[in-house]
């Protein structure tokens, strides 16, 4: 039955996503830790390579905190299940819970811990209807440390692109030691103050190292990648190694007296994974950077 | 200089470690994480006994997942948790009980470092994130309190470890704090690269 497959396949994705760090990270802190200069800053890469090798060889979650669960969907408009997939996909989360097992993260502010990884608005859903018959889940799980160290400023506009690259070196700066580092850096430019937050989130998942489609925009993920990197803060914050991996640019319209910001940054531990799932249940699973 | 420490640890040993020096713990090692300190400070201040002994044992800021089994709890991952909330009250925690370490990420700030000075206590990093190697090196879990009343990742987990590590000792007994040093580093690099940024 599809409903089956696509809550079975949303556990998957839940279950690669704690345990199985996309090899394309693993391969690049592989190479750094090699160009690190200073044993504190390579042992710090080797804990994590370790740590990532015993998570993928025992299909156990890499990180005690297994985030809070969301899901970026795009919907066919002709796939069959539509308005199901919400209640779909709270099941998957509980299960998964169980299943794999990863932390209960959803806390009620008013009741505690809710135990299953649900709760209000959690799972986080992001919807996007698009043509055609097949849907797209993403399972994109984030912890606490790294999204305590997000940022968001609206700007004056009269400070363009200059004030944008002086608030990402900040936001960078102010996270420092503790989200984790080395990390990924998502940077929604625009929009709204809702939207940009939401586009910097997205941003982390553009495929790794690939430079925006906007040549512009392009060098000034190169140039800012650079910069950050030249901060030192270094592997867990100990002043040796990369401090940011990569870093995605993601821009909005925007009004002309706003110039909204949203930096999202993730730990070393971007964990995501992706399937597409036919309208007869086919299933392909993603698991590239 | 690489260090493996046997719990309790003497405070003569402790006060032999320098900043940057690498250790593995052998023996009693604590969770404890917001909840966790602040309810063994309520019982401290009203005289109370608790049911653990942090004395020369590790103190280890971590919510972790744990799974009964037949045979009783079991880790699943542990690794830290970002250790800068327990700033508010990590000095009164180390001159109430004393311990030998405390285990965490991200570095703690100058009440910590204090702390660690007048009552020879460390602050050591164990690397974010790595909760399976963290699970590697606990042989065992001995007990655990407060669970019911704070949950799975609050409450004090007591493990038996073997060499666990590497652990990177960034706040010393000589007023050595490894991550206040790189963050002023960091923020005379961020000043640079604002003033000079087109």
């Amino acid at each position: 039955m599809l409903s089956k497959i696509v809550e079975d396949t949303a556990v998957e994705l839940l279950r690669i996503s704690a345990t199985e760090l996309p090899v394309e990270y693993v391969r690049e802190m592989n190479k750094l830790m090699k160009n690190t200069k200073g044993a504190t800053g390579r042992a710090q890469l080797k804990s994590i390579l370790d740590d990532v090798s015993i998570a993928r060889e025992n299909k156990w979650p890499m990180c005690q905190d297994t985030g809070v669960v969301a899901f970026m969907i795009k919907l066919g408009d002709k796939f069959p299940i539509r308005s199901q997939l919400n209640e779909l996909l709270i099941k998957a989360t509980r299960r998964a819970t169980e299943e794999i097992p990863i932390r209960p993260n959803a806390v009620d502010m008013l009741k505690g811990n809710t135990n299953d990884n649900t709760g209000a608005y959690v799972p986080i859903i992001y919807w996007e209807l698009v043509p055609g018959n097949e849907l797209e889940i993403i399972a994109m799980p984030k912890g606490g440390g790294s999204t305590n160290v997000a940022n968001n400023r609206m700007l004056k506009p009269g400070l363009g692109m200059k004030g944008v690259k002086q608030f990402v070196i900040e936001a960078v700066a102010a996270a420092g030691s503790q989200g984790c580092p080395p990390y990924f850096v998502g940077v929604g430019i625009g929009g709204s103050e809702d939207l940009c937050m939401v586009l910097a989130k997205k941003a982390l998942l553009k495929p790794f190292k690939v430079r925006n489609s906007d040549s512009k925009i392009a060098a000034i993920e190169e140039e800012l990648l650079g910069k950050v990197n030249e901060l030192g803060i270094g592997a867990m914050g100990l002043g040796e190694g990369p401090t940011v991996l990569d870093l995605h640019i993601e821009m909005a319209a925007r009004h002309p007296a706003s110039l909204p910001v949203g930096i999202v940054i993730s730990c070393w531990a971007l964990r995501h994974a992706k399937a597409t799932i036919g309208p007869r249940g086919g299933v392909k699973i993603d698991k590239s950077a | 200089m690489e260090y493996y420490l046997k719990t309790p640890v003497p405070e003569a040993e402790i006060r032999k470690l320098k900043v940057g020096d690498v250790v593995y713990v052998t023996g009693t090692v604590i969770t404890a994480r917001d909840e966790a300190h602040s309810k063994a400070l309520d019982l401290y201040e009203k005289g109370e006994k608790l049911p653990v002994d942090f004395k020369g044992a590790g103190v280890f800021h971590c919510g972790p997942i744990m799974r009964k089994a037949d045979k009783g709890w079991e880790v699943v991952a542990a690794g830290p948790t970002t250790s800068t909330r327990m700033e508010i009250f990590e000095d009164k925690f180390i001159e109430a009980f004393r311990p030998a370490l405390i285990i965490g990420k991200g570095g703690m700030g100058d009440r910590t470092m204090k702390a660690c000075q007048r009552f020879g206590c460390v602050y050591t990093a164990f690397t974010g994130g790595a909760a399976l190697l963290g699970a590697k090196g606990i042989k065992k879990v001995k007990s655990v309190y407060w669970l019911e009343e704070l949950g799975m990742p609050e409450c004090l987990w007591v493990y038996e470890t073997q060499d666990f590590g590497p652990l990177i000792v960034s706040i010393d007994t000589y007023g050595g704090n490894l991550t206040a040093d790189v963050a002023k580093t960091v923020n005379a690099n961020r000043d640079r690269l604002l003033a000079e940024m087109k």
